[in-house]
């Protein structure tokens, strides 16, 4: 057997050391044949086998640096839309999946997951809630989502059920999705909104699986496995 | 539903904590990971690592704390004491920390703020605030400096609204008169802070039992509570607090 090779994009969207030891756990933990690389290489994205994309900060700043990355939006597109290996985003890694991002300007996103992403203040009446939405809150399963009974990753959201399971978030923008079905699980603070989005082998998360103590490395380790 | 968050406190002195959790299973009572790996176990929601490290050489020693525990717990981690670079907030973030709390260097220089939330983000940028009643007796509180030793003049309502203003993602609020006093946090201006201000602000300073931190949510309006003492002595876990947070009607994750 093969060692694969989870490949963690390193665009300057800060720190992506919690990330990587996040991983790093699980395979020890799970006795998984890989290894994690963090690069900002467009090769080492056409090598791997799993790709994450993590984010921090603004949605313009992060798509401007995966942007600048040379050959880093082809070599995605060719590994994850035509080769059809397990994606993962983070946080605004996720938010860039949308067809485009209203913070600070209008941004074209990656368009994987049509959609917008937009201030969370203005889905939620003035005053009421504190932005950034920071802390643990439940993700669910929408009750119209559609089942995918090869996605791992779903499965273990179903599990949770209604009642949900905690995760960390720390955001001010939100992932509004075109299509519904997109929705895989939701979070509720003001308004249900996606918490994880995805679609064939494409998943995003707006919480921090590598944040959120054993439900996210359990997270992670559904996202390893996962051979959609 | 969005919980309230409940975090310990830990100080740091050259890379060791001081006061730590004293149970008889941890070896090492000074060593920040066993330390870290207690909270979790407990259910903590975020840790908070105060470096009171007073030389200048020794000052490099938060980074590694901050990189061994980002190494073994995978939960939020805010780190505090004499920030004033934002190199040194770049260090931290980069060590594995993900909030970096600014104090005395806010007061010095309140733009650092602004070009710290525009260069990292909002959302790891926490404001420190120490207030206590005013010197001069009027109405309202007062921000301090320098462990609560040196009045500003500065109000603190006025000042965490202009923090949050500059970029500050988060207020953690420390009621001086109340700090070691086990008396509770002092709610009136715990209130007024929260109230004040759209972002999350954290209350601090003067827990001596779990009663206070429920008082901290329902009468002062905090998003979450910070103790150190009743932690680290023993005197309760964090599982016990949530329980009687729960109790009186707060939503903790359990």
């Amino acid at each position: 057997m093969t060692t694969h090779t989870t490949l963690i994009i390193d665009y300057g969207s800060g720190n992506l050391r919690s990330a990587a030891r996040a991983f790093e756990r699980v395979i020890a933990d799970e006795g998984l044949r890989a290894e994690v690389v963090v690069s900002n290489r467009a090769e080492d994205v056409a090598k791997a086998d799993r790709i994450v994309l993590p984010g921090q900060g603004a949605f313009g700043d992060c798509i401007d640096n995966l942007r600048a990355t040379p050959g880093m939006i082809e070599a995605l597109e060719e590994a994850v839309l035509e080769r059809a290996r397990p994606f993962l985003g983070i946080c605004v890694g996720m938010q860039l999946l949308a067809t485009r991002g209203l913070e600070h300007g209008n941004h074209e996103g990656l368009d994987w997951i049509p959609g917008q992403v937009t201030a969370l203040a203005d889905h939620i009446p003035a005053g009421t809630l504190k932005i950034p939405h920071m802390g643990w809150n439940e993700v669910f399963v929408p009750p119209d989502a559609v089942k995918d009974e090869q996605n791992i990753v779903l499965r273990s959201v179903e599990s949770w059920g209604t009642q949900g399971e905690h995760f960390y978030f720390v955001h001010s923008f939100m992932f509004e999705c075109k299509d519904k079905r997109h929705i895989l699980g939701a979070v509720d603070y003001g308004s249900a909104f996606p918490a994880i989005v995805g679609r064939d082998n494409i998943m995003g998360v707006q919480f921090h699986p590598e944040k959120s103590q054993s439900a996210g490395l359990k997270l992670i380790g559904d996202f390893m496995r996962w051979d959609p | 539903m969005l919980k309230t968050r409940i975090i310990p406190c830990l100080d740091v002195d050259g890379g060791r904590v001081v006061k730590g959790v004293n149970f008889l299973d941890i070896i090492d009572a000074g060593d920040p990971v066993a330390q870290a790996k207690v909270y979790n176990a407990q259910g903590a929601d975020e840790l908070c690592f105060l470096d009171i490290t007073a030389t200048h050489q020794g000052r490099d020693t938060i980074l590694d704390v901050v990189r061994h525990v980002a190494d073994e717990v995978f939960m939020p981690m805010t780190v505090g004491g004499g920030i004033s670079t934002i190199a040194h907030i770049r260090n931290l973030l980069n060590a594995g920390a993900d909030k970096v709390s600014i104090n005395s260097a806010a007061v010095k220089n309140p733009d650092f703020v602004r070009d710290a939330a525009e260069k990292c983000g909002s959302q790891c940028i926490v404001v420190a605030i120490d207030a206590k009643a005013k010197e001069d007796g009027s109405a309202g509180w007062e921000i301090f400096t320098h462990g609560g030793r040196k009045g500003t003049g500065i109000d603190a309502v006025e000042w965490a609204i202009k923090m949050a203003e500059y970029g500050a993602g988060e207020i953690l609020l420390t009621s001086m008169d109340r700090d070691g006093t086990k008396a509770g946090f002092n709610l009136p201006l715990t209130r007024a802070v929260a109230d004040a201000v759209s972002v999350p602000v954290i209350a601090s300073g003067g827990v001596g039992n779990l009663q206070h931190l429920v008082d901290g949510v329902k009468e002062g309006h905090a998003s979450a509570v910070l103790a150190a003492s009743i932690f680290h002595f023993g005197e309760y876990t964090v599982q016990e607090a949530k329980e009687a947070m729960r109790e009186a009607g707060i939503a903790v994750r359990l």
